[in-house]
């Protein structure tokens, strides 16, 4: 084989395809503390600890929801973090067999000479701090890389720093018991249309799988996190069933069938759409040897946030309307959403926001 | 889409789709003069055009055996010869359902600096002789790579360059309305383990993989032709069939894309049983297989028929149910159904390695 043996081989394997058993998904609640205070902010809620541990606390205890889900990605402050009755979260999600995961990316920089293009950091010490993270329960880990279309964009530097940076990161979890999620995010940004995107998809894709290789990756235990193929964000809007087969059919060119599942952003997709467009992925007839997945955050927990607004008396109804995307979108992994969720306030909301950084 | 607009696009995936149907596969019958001439001579037959048009003749009029066959290479000789009653062997082929295919490649050249290790020509016009073809009813298109297995090898170059011109060569060929088989053999030679001839299998599939992405290859437009993952002909361990069919697949697993329709296995120096044995083992696998896994044999399909036949008349009914017998057994093959049962012809569990092999 060409991936390097790992103590934890069976183990990542094993995570890894449970992760994407039909019917459930990721909950990125991994929003690092200043992206989680720009939500805070936005239902003027006040950026403190206590105000972080309440909103996580919401999530991971409302009824329903954790059945819906595999994996609950966190920032490294929940991991350590416990419910107003001292239950550590990781527990929580456990006993609700839900595996933790844990961010371990350090934000991007920009690559001199290009036009705003980055890549992202975070591999010095990495081996010691997934270390730590195996500890503390995390069974997988996630680092998000950032391309942009434009003119001249993404270039082939910014595409190879990023998809090597990706396989170094992904090997050094893998040594250390992490399922690495592979995350080459191509903004929805721009007026390009819908075959532009799939180009670049398709081109970031092979990359990112050329650098796996190179580096030993044992791919039955990684996932990849993706942007779905649409049209740009200032470009008209196409079906549910264009953007699921020009996604499908960009995945079917580059994902070998030896990766169990993928698990999509959802970018700036509003709740509604983006479990649409799972939807009509997972009603496609064609061959698809990966589970398809989710991995929303924004399009989780929108209708959420709001319905919180940061009160007590509120966590019922938020917790509710959590567990209605949760469930609407683990329908979406089986294509049998019938588009009846309770639409909750701001869940047909567009949650795009220019060149987003978190 | 990352791949290039063809005008040939619906046909290069209907052709490609078509030569993976199941229970049919490609009949390597491509042996350039000099290759065909080796054969000849191991059963003391002439090398001259009346013999290779005979053999060929023989094989290609088969009764019964076409229905098993979706693809035929040829060798350009062939695609310009006739039955000895006069029709063109396409035609022959167009009847039965069988598509045409053609080697375009020019044999290999060393890379200088590395230990023997090759890289393969003939894209020097390759597109106008795309088009000929075409016009004489050729759909597809072969080229063979080559890579072996040493203690530095393959090395990081002639994987690039193989990689890189089999992809230059996919993308002319479907330029110019020709499905491109994509083979880079990985010689068996060599006494190294399974694991080893894996590890390489997966670092040469990603290569090229990669290549075709960066060429705008149609991936729905092509085939693959691998090896089958094995231990190196001269290692201790040998391998059960269910064990070869578990590192190939899992190779495949790893590197090929669910867009390719079909992989189409070379036969390498196994014996005609042992490849069908083995591609059995590979259909009756249960794991993850987005493409057809089906046969692109040469020595494998023809090994007993060229001794039945010893380039007499009177043997050709006889070499020709030699024939049919291993076709038969192979298609089975492709569905997992073959029992063993083929009446095995004189030389069919014989060893078809040569050391270092070249045509």
């Amino acid at each position: 084989m060409s991936a390097f043996t790992s103590k934890y081989a069976d183990e990542l394997i094993a995570n890894a395809a449970y992760i994407g058993t039909p019917g459930k998904g990721i909950l990125a609640a991994d929003e690092s503390t200043g992206t989680i205070g720009k939500r805070l902010a936005s239902i003027n809620v006040e950026n403190v600890e206590t105000n972080r541990r309440a909103l996580r606390e919401l999530l991971f205890t409302a009824p329903g929801a954790l059945p819906c889900l595999s994996g609950v990605i966190l920032f490294e402050e929940t991991l350590y973090q416990k419910s107003s009755d001292g239950k550590l979260f990781v527990d929580i999600l456990k006993e609700g067999g839900v595996l933790p995961g844990i961010k371990v990316d350090k934000g991007t920089v920009e690559l001199a000479g290009t036009n705003g293009e980055t890549t992202t950091q975070g591999l010095d010490g990495l081996g010691e701090r997934c270390k730590k993270y195996y500890e503390a329960g995390a069974r997988f880990a996630k680092w998000r890389a950032v391309l942009k279309i434009g003119e001249n964009e993404p270039s082939e530097h910014s595409i190879h720093e990023n998809a090597y940076g990706l396989a170094r990161y992904a090997v050094i979890c893998q040594e250390n018991g992490l399922v690495p999620i592979v995350e080459p995010e191509i903004l929805v940004d721009g007026s390009h249309d819908i075959h532009k995107c799939a180009a670049v998809t398709e081109r970031v894709l092979a990359a990112c799988y050329k650098a796996l290789s190179d580096h030993h990756v044992l791919l039955e235990g990684t996932l990849l996190k993706p942007n779905m193929v649409t049209p740009g964000s200032d470009s008209a809007k196409v079906a549910p069933e264009v953007i699921a087969e020009h996604t499908v059919r960009a995945l079917q060119r580059t994902v070998p069938p030896a990766v169990p599942a993928i698990v999509f952003l959802s970018g700036g997709q509003s709740e509604e759409e983006a479990t649409k467009n799972l939807n009509a992925m997972n009603q496609l007839k064609t061959k698809k040897p990966w589970s398809l997945s989710f991995s929303f955050g924004r399009a989780l927990q929108q209708s959420t946030l709001k319905t919180w607004a940061g009160k007590e008396e509120n966590v019922k109804a938020a917790q509710e309307a959590l567990y209605v995307r949760c469930k609407a979108n683990s329908e979406a992994t089986l294509g049998t959403y019938k588009g009846d969720a309770k639409l909750g306030d701001g869940a047909a909301e567009s949650l795009h926001v220019k060149d987003y950084k978190y | 889409m990352s791949c290039f607009k063809s005008k040939y696009a619906d046909e290069l995936i209907a052709n490609a789709a078509y030569i993976g149907s199941p229970g049919k596969g490609i009949l390597a019958a491509d042996e350039s003069t000099g290759t065909i001439g080796k054969r000849f001579a191991s059963i003391n037959v002439e090398n001259v055009e009346l013999n290779r048009r005979a053999l060929r003749e023989l094989l290609f009029t088969t009764p019964g055996a076409l229905q098993y066959i979706s693809g035929i290479i040829l060798f350009e000789e062939t695609l310009y010869q006739k039955t000895a009653s006069g029709k063109p062997f396409v035609d022959v082929m167009k009847e039965a359902k069988v598509l045409p295919g053609i080697k375009v490649d020019k044999g290999t050249v060393e890379l200088a600096g590395t230990n023997g290790e090759t890289t393969t020509i003939g894209l020097d016009g390759l597109g106008d002789r795309c088009k000929k073809y075409y016009e004489a009813g050729a759909r597809f298109a072969k080229w063979r790579a080559v890579l072996k297995i040493g203690a530095n090898e393959p090395s990081e170059l002639a994987i690039h360059e193989n990689a890189y011109g089999l992809a230059r060569y996919a993308v002319i060929c479907q330029e110019n309305g020709l499905v491109p088989i994509v083979e880079p053999e990985i010689l068996v030679d060599g006494s190294h383990d399974i694991e080893k001839c894996a590890y390489v299998t997966e670092r040469v599939l990603a290569a090229c993989y990669k290549a075709l992405n960066d060429h705008h290859a149609i991936l729905e437009g092509t085939l693959l032709k691998p090896n089958m993952v094995t231990p190196g002909s001269d290692s201790k361990s040998r391998a059960e069939p269910k064990v070869i069919a578990e590192h190939t697949v899992r190779a495949l697993q790893r590197t090929v894309p669910a867009a390719v329709p079909a992989v189409v296995f070379l036969s390498g120096g196994q014996s005609e049983e042992q490849a069908t044995v083995n591609l059995n083992a590979i259909n009756q696998l249960k794991g993850k297989k987005p493409w057809s896994l089906t046969f692109s044999y040469g020595r494998a399909l023809q090994q007993s028929t060229l001794k039945a036949w010893g380039g007499k008349e009177e043997n050709v009914e006889n070499a020709q149910k030699a024939f049919l017998a291993r076709a038969k057994a192979n298609s089975e093959a492709t569905t997992g159904a073959y029992k063993g049962d083929a009446q095995l012809g004189e030389g069919a569990s014989e060893s078809l390695h040569v050391k270092d092999y070249k045509y």
